[in-house]
């Protein structure tokens, strides 16, 4: 009788864990609430997306990685958002000058890192989205993006087996629509935070930096610094760097979004943080590596009129100094966040 | 003239008939006490219903147009009471929409019998509302009145067609919005309330009718030549456009029916 019970127990015991291992969505890599914890690195500024009405959760953040790799999102579910955001690249497009969408349509733009979004004032190259939450819906609905209609994405989920049980964990309620979609994925890229390059262990006396790096540090602090600001190494302002416009792109910046004549070829100052992986450069991928990026700077053959009058003061720099910035330049680059399994396909970790 | 007074029978019916098929929309859980003031918003083109589609109409130009779509949000509604003082306002926003079938009623919990002497509202949803992202109800984006390549809400918005138009397939796109100075296109409206403005029917409730003119749209302070203008998507001739839309509210005086 006694070990009859004993069996029987035994046997519960093995079923729950069996069952157990089938409904857990993460076999390999359980996300904690720990994982989830925002940082707020020391020195960095006061974040601009609070996560007000959206504190991550595991179930939250997990939703949100699954639509961020599930190609669901876009309209023949071909196309995920990680499809143009690679992880080892810091979620840019890595040896793409501009992105490729769905039907191998290639846009107009250069996809930029995602990191440390959470202080950001505005999104995309020229500054047209305002909020984090709402920057999903645009290559969402994009035609040479994904190319899906909200409607039709939030049906799809809606009968979606998996992605019923996800959202009901996520947020308790059996309700699935847009507003829960964008909360998830501001969740999962609003935690994509970098602060441990070489350069972050260096500030903090954890790490140092050879002659060579520091020398690119100061050169980076008086010629750069201006713009690339510490320790974001942006200052989320729009600039003309004297860039000329792309004739078949016809890409003209901000001028395009606000009608202010000033705003011509203004593009937003990009994080320099992980630049080594995030070639080609500027707004429309037309400098294949550092170097390229360096000349321009330096040669000072600026052909638009209204450009930023700070960046004079770089023409000029010689082949030395140009070598030290970009050894600088690469000390930005952070391992831990690239390789971070919290950010990974959820279906291979 | 004789014509003119047949269609003025028309929006009558029309009316009454939207405020009574309204006064059963409301759930019954959401009654309260007294009733509540429900705001009932009649799409026209001079003096008649708005028809989608079929009906051709002419701006100041005698340029025929047809309507197929149209939709817009009012928010900040505020109601003031006789010494001046705001008597009620509303954080919620409505979205208008113009399909033919479903009435477009803003129901404002407040006091119906007391004395108010005008209505305010924007047409357009304020900056906060731009910028706080993600939204459900009236502002979820999913009913396509929000723009993704340029954050921010369509405030109002009219497509259809006009033969003058030289965009392709002679189409009318006309989809305003911009919360930012100087391509701002919300704009407050405010209209004067008589006692017999606000109707009360026998479940308690008061109704205020406003019908909103769509022909102003093209014909206001501003005349809209579709030959030059046809569409308007982002923030070119778009305050051109608010100017006028702003001009299409008024109270529709309905003769009561005891
Ligand atoms: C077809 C390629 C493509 C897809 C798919 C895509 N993006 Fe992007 N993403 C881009 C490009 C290009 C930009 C820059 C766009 C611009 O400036 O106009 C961008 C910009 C961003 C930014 C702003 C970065 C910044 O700091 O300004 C974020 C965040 C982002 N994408 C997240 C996502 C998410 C989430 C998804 C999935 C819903 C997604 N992306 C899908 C190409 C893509
Ligand atoms: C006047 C402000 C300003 C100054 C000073 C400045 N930059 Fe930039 N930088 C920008 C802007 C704006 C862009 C983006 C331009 C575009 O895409 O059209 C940019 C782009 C870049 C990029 C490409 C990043 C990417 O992801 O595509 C690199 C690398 C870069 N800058 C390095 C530097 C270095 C190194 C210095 C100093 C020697 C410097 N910048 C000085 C404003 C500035």
């Amino acid at each position: 009788m006694k070990s009859k019970s004993f069996l029987v127990i035994l046997s519960l015991i093995g079923f729950i864990i069996l069952l157990n291992g089938f409904v857990s969505e993460n076999p390999y890599f359980i996300i904690t609430k720990k994982d989830v914890e925002v940082q707020h690195p020391k020195g960095f500024p006061k974040v601009v997306y609070e996560f007000n009405n959206n504190k991550p959760t595991p179930d939250g953040f997990i939703l949100g990685r699954y639509l961020f790799y599930d190609p669901i999102l876009s309209k023949d579910s071909s196309i995920s958002c990680a499809f143009c955001h690679q992880r080892f690249a810091a979620f840019a497009h890595i040896d793409h000058a501009l992105s490729h969408g769905i039907n191998s349509l290639i846009g107009k733009r250069n996809v930029p890192a995602i990191q440390n979004e959470i202080w950001q004032k505005s999104f995309m190259w020229e500054g047209a989205v305002n909020h984090l939450e709402m920057q999903p819906l645009a290559p969402i609905t994009n035609p040479m993006e994904m190319n899906e209609e909200l409607p039709h994405l939030i049906t799809k989920l809606q009968r979606n087996p998996a992605y019923i049980q996800r959202f009901q964990r996520a947020f308790h309620d059996t309700i699935i629509n847009s507003e829960k979609v964008l909360k998830a994925l501001a969740q999962f890229t609003g935690l994509m935070i970098s602060n441990n390059s070489r350069y972050d262990r260096f500030i903090r006396h954890e790490d140092t930096l050879t002659s060579m790096e520091f020398a690119g540090l100061n050169l980076f602090r008086s010629h750069c610094e201006n713009c690339h600001k510490e320790p974001l190494f942006t200052d989320n302002s729009f600039r003309n760097i004297g860039l000329v416009l792309d004739t078949l792109l016809k890409d003209s910046g901000r001028i395009a979004l606000t009608g202010i004549v000033s705003d011509y070829m203004k593009f937003k100052v990009p994080s320099l943080r992980n630049v080594e992986l995030t070639y080609p450069y500027m707004h429309d991928g037309r400098f294949r590596n550092l170097e390229q990026v360096l000349n321009h700077y330096a040669k000072g053959d600026f052909r638009t009129d209204n450009f930023d009058k700070s960046i004079l003061r770089i023409v000029g720099l010689n082949e030395t100094e140009k070598i030290q910035i970009i050894a600088f330049l690469k000390t930005l680059t952070d391992k831990t966040f690239t390789y971070d399994r919290r950010f990974a396909d959820p279906t291979l970790y | 003239m004789n014509l003119l007074g047949n269609r003025n029978v028309f929006i009558v019916v029309g009316a009454v008939i939207l405020v009574v098929a309204a006064s059963f929309c409301i759930p019954a859980k959401e009654r309260k006490g007294n009733g509540g003031i429900m705001l009932q918003f009649v799409n026209c083109i001079g003096d008649s219903l708005v028809r989608l589609d079929s009906s051709l109409y002419k701006n100041s130009y005698g340029q025929d147009y047809s309507i197929n779509r149209i939709r817009y949000y009012i928010g900040n509604i505020k109601l003031y009471t006789k010494d001046g003082k705001e008597g009620y306002a509303s954080h919620e926003y409505f979205l208008i929409d113009e399909d033919g079938s479903s009435p477009n009623t803003c129901y404002l919990d407040v006091d119906p019998l007391k004395n108010y002497t005008s209505i305010s509202f924007i047409i357009g949803v304020d900056s906060i509302h731009n910028c706080s992202g993600t939204q459900s109800g009236a502002l979820d984006p999913v009913h396509g009145m929000f723009w993704a390549w340029n954050t921010g809400y369509v405030f109002f918005k009219m497509d259809g067609k006009a033969s003058s138009s030289k965009s392709s397939g002679n189409m009318l796109e006309f989809h305003i919005g911009g919360y930012k100075y100087p391509n701002n296109c919300i704009r407050e409206v405010s209209l004067n309330l008589n006692d017999n403005d606000i109707h009360i029917m026998h479940d308690g409730y008061g109704i205020i009718v406003i019908k909103a003119d769509i022909g102003k749209v093209f014909n206001s302070v501003n005349k809209i030549d579709f030959s030059k203008i046809s569409t308007v998507t982002d923030f070119h001739n778009a305050t051109t456009i608010a100017d006028n839309y702003k001009d299409m509210f008024s109270i529709l005086k309905i003769k009561d029916e005891k």
